[in-house]
């Protein structure tokens, strides 16, 4: 017993704890310095595009003077911007009916003129149209996915057809979201039921009720489309995560509730969802803020590259809102970045959407964490 | 002790396969008694009971003992119907009858049932909300709304569990504060809060401390003031204590049935003598 088996017979370890003369220390070292790596790369590339964004963006959205915010930026719709040089080198930014102004002034002093467009004004159309989309959206994508879900993971009986509705809406998080786009278009734009006197003569078929018409002739490029097709998009996030809350809940405590006289309904809203709504809502939330920032399914369903008028300013008074094509900050940000000729002014334009749409997510992001914290304190078990 | 010792097993009707009720027209007529028929119970397709005959008499303690996995647990949740729950969980055959019905005739329904035949179980398991919360749930879900019912529904609750001088003081309080026992008898308290017949109680010791185990014993001999009271323990100390009854079953049988004291005392059957006796658990 006082003769431990030596490791290595060279006998330069006088303890049964010595390390063995192999490679295996090094071989870890190595491993934890590519995993280190590995990880350091992410940050670095998350913390240069956040650095890259905002070093650009914030001198468009903040200001030396008071306020201190360019207020111009978050509260006007986005125009033409001219851009007037007079022969003295003097360079002038204005509006359209700026320009005549001071080309009247300069008179013959004039050396040239830019139009750029969309650059000028603000981007307030753009972020009232993104809220519209989120608002609709977020109530669609709930109430669809939480109900599913519930019927997924309470009621339905498991077999291969639940498995294979399960496996359905996995495969749907993998659809391109250009293919959600086409979809909405032809669904919710071209043929989804609206009541009506008279049916438009693009209409697929109309069921007639008597005192007006169902007619199948689709909602229009509108809010109502293009949030539609977006909680398409971010439905499989939102059942595969309500699915995995709702299982987290002990089994005790539906048990306990049957047990006491209650109905599967009466159990799920009493006693299921109030402890799986927190990881319900936080997940959700994120799911919501990639919706926020999707392209594709909009560009054929609700928004325009422009627009002069807020939804509420269209003929159809203030609640007209969710049936007017609106313009959204991924494709406003798309547009002014591909579809327009490139200068320092339109770049101006892009960083300042971009870092504007960045606060946005952040704040949804800032929410759900706090939301988060705020229902776990509450229902603790 | 026992004003009508079932009779083991075997002397009372041995059922046909397919009426027993009617080959047993000596329904026990007293109150929240159960009587189980020739039941045979599955789980899919490996069976878990076999042919259980059983006449569990009201306001008496009725204990089910025997090793893990002999089917006490899945007999005593046939009688509230909540293995309904478990997929493939069925009854090829017998009947469950309670207060005179079957329990699984296709025109019972559950929740009114379980209001009925309330249960405790193995793992004291509180909603995450107030003592007070807790202890009405059921008359909630049974759409009381009236405050001094449910106050005083909860009290009454809270008296026969032995918890109202505990908890008077901070009935709003989460219940996630008390201590084991004083959770499980939460639990009493939440099952017998819509007052129902009969009480089942799953191993309802077996998470607690020697201390609070005794308290709780002492509240379920306490219970048959108003209820019956079925119990499942593998703890055969326990049955001896708190049980006037005794059911022992061994692999889905129940082997003898007998007034608690015979049964440790003078067992009739060599399965149970060698199981109290400790040679195979």
């Amino acid at each position: 017993m006082h003769a431990p088996v030596d490791p290595s017979p060279g006998g330069a370890a006088p303890h049964p704890f010595a390390k063995p003369k192999t490679h295996r220390e090094t071989y870890e070292f190595l491993i934890r310095q590519v995993l280190r790596a590995g990880t350091y790369s992410v940050l670095l590339a998350v913390g240069l595009i956040f650095a890259h964004i905002i070093i650009k963006g914030v001198p468009v959205v903040f200001t030396t003077k008071a306020p201190f915010i360019n207020t111009n930026f978050l509260t006007k719709l986005p125009e033409t911007l001219h851009v007037i040089e007079d022969k003295q080198g003097k360079i002038y930014e204005t509006s359209p009916q700026g320009s005549d102004v001071i080309k009247k002034e300069l008179g013959g002093n004039m050396r040239s003129e830019k139009t750029i467009s969309y650059s000028g004004g603000g981007i307030l159309g753009p972020i009232v149209g993104t809220a519209l989309l989120v608002l609709v959206c977020m109530v669609v994508a709930l109430f669809l996915g939480i109900a599913s879900a519930i019927y997924l993971s309470e009621y339905a009986s498991h077999g291969k057809f639940i498995e294979g509705v399960r496996l359905a809406i996995l495969n749907l998080a993998g659809v391109p979201s250009v293919v959600f786009g086409l979809f909405g278009l032809g669904i919710f734009v071209l043929s989804a039921p609206v009541l009506t006197d008279t049916p438009h003569e693009r209409s697929l078929f109309s069921i007639p009720l008597g005192f007006t018409y169902m007619s199948f002739q689709g909602w229009d490029t509108c809010v109502l489309s293009g949030a539609f097709t977006l909680a398409f998009v971010i439905l499989p996030v939102i059942i595969t995560a309500s699915e995995e809350c709702l299982r987290a809940v002990p089994q005790g405590f539906r048990e306990t509730s049957l047990a006491l006289g209650a109905t599967r309904w009466q159990t799920i809203w009493r006693t299921v969802l109030p402890f799986a709504m927190p990881g319900i809502l936080t997940s959700s939330i994120l799911g919501i803020a990639r919706a926020a920032g999707e392209t594709a399914p909009i560009m054929f369903t609700a928004a325009l590259a422009f627009k002069d008028k807020l939804p509420w300013q269209g003929d159809s008074g203030f609640f007209g809102i969710f049936t007017q094509s609106v313009q959204a900050l991924p494709y406003h940000i798309y547009t002014i970045a591909a579809r327009i000729p490139q200068s320092e002014y339109s770049e101006r334009a892009q960083y300042g959407s971009v870092f504007v749409f960045l606060v946005l997510v952040l704040m949804f992001a800032i929410t759900s964490v706090l939301l988060r914290r705020k229902l776990r304190a509450k229902y603790q078990w | 002790m026992v004003a009508a010792p079932p009779a083991p097993k075997k002397p009372v009707s041995k059922p046909a396969h397919h009426e027993p009720s009617a080959v047993t027209p000596a329904t026990p007529t007293a109150e929240g008694v159960i009587s189980v028929r020739g039941l045979d119970f599955h789980y899919g397709t490996k069976q878990a009971l076999f042919d259980v005959n059983l006449e569990i008499p009201a306001r008496k303690v009725t204990a089910l003992i025997g090793p893990s996995g002999c089917g006490k647990s899945t007999l005593l949740r046939c009688f509230n119907r909540i293995n309904d729950r478990i997929a493939g969980a069925h009854i090829s055959k017998g009947q469950v009858v309670i207060k005179g019905k079957n329990i699984y005739d296709d025109d019972v329904d559950t929740t009114q049932l379980r209001r009925q035949v309330g249960m405790v179980f193995q793992k004291y398991n509180p909603f995450p909300k107030s003592i007070y919360e807790n202890v009405v749930y059921a008359l909630r879900i049974a759409g009381v709304k009236k405050k001094p019912v449910l106050d005083e529904a909860c009290e009454h609750a809270l008296k026969v569990a032995a918890l109202w001088d505990e908890t008077k003081d901070r009935l709003k309080a989460n219940a996630f504060g008390l201590s084991g026992g004083q959770m499980q008898r939460l639990c009493i308290a939440r099952a017998v809060a819509v007052r129902p017949d009969v009480l089942l109680m799953d191993e309802p010791c077996s998470a607690l401390d020697p201390i609070a185990t005794l308290k709780v014993e002492e509240l379920i001999t306490q219970l048959t003031k108003e209820f019956t009271v079925v119990i499942v323990t593998h703890n055969m100390q326990q049955a001896r204590r708190v049980a006037d009854l005794t059911a022992f079953m061994f692999m889905g049988q129940l082997i003898e049935f007998a007034d608690t004291t015979t049964i440790f005392g003078a067992p009739q059957q060599k399965k149970t003598e060698e199981y109290i006796r400790g040679i195979f658990s």
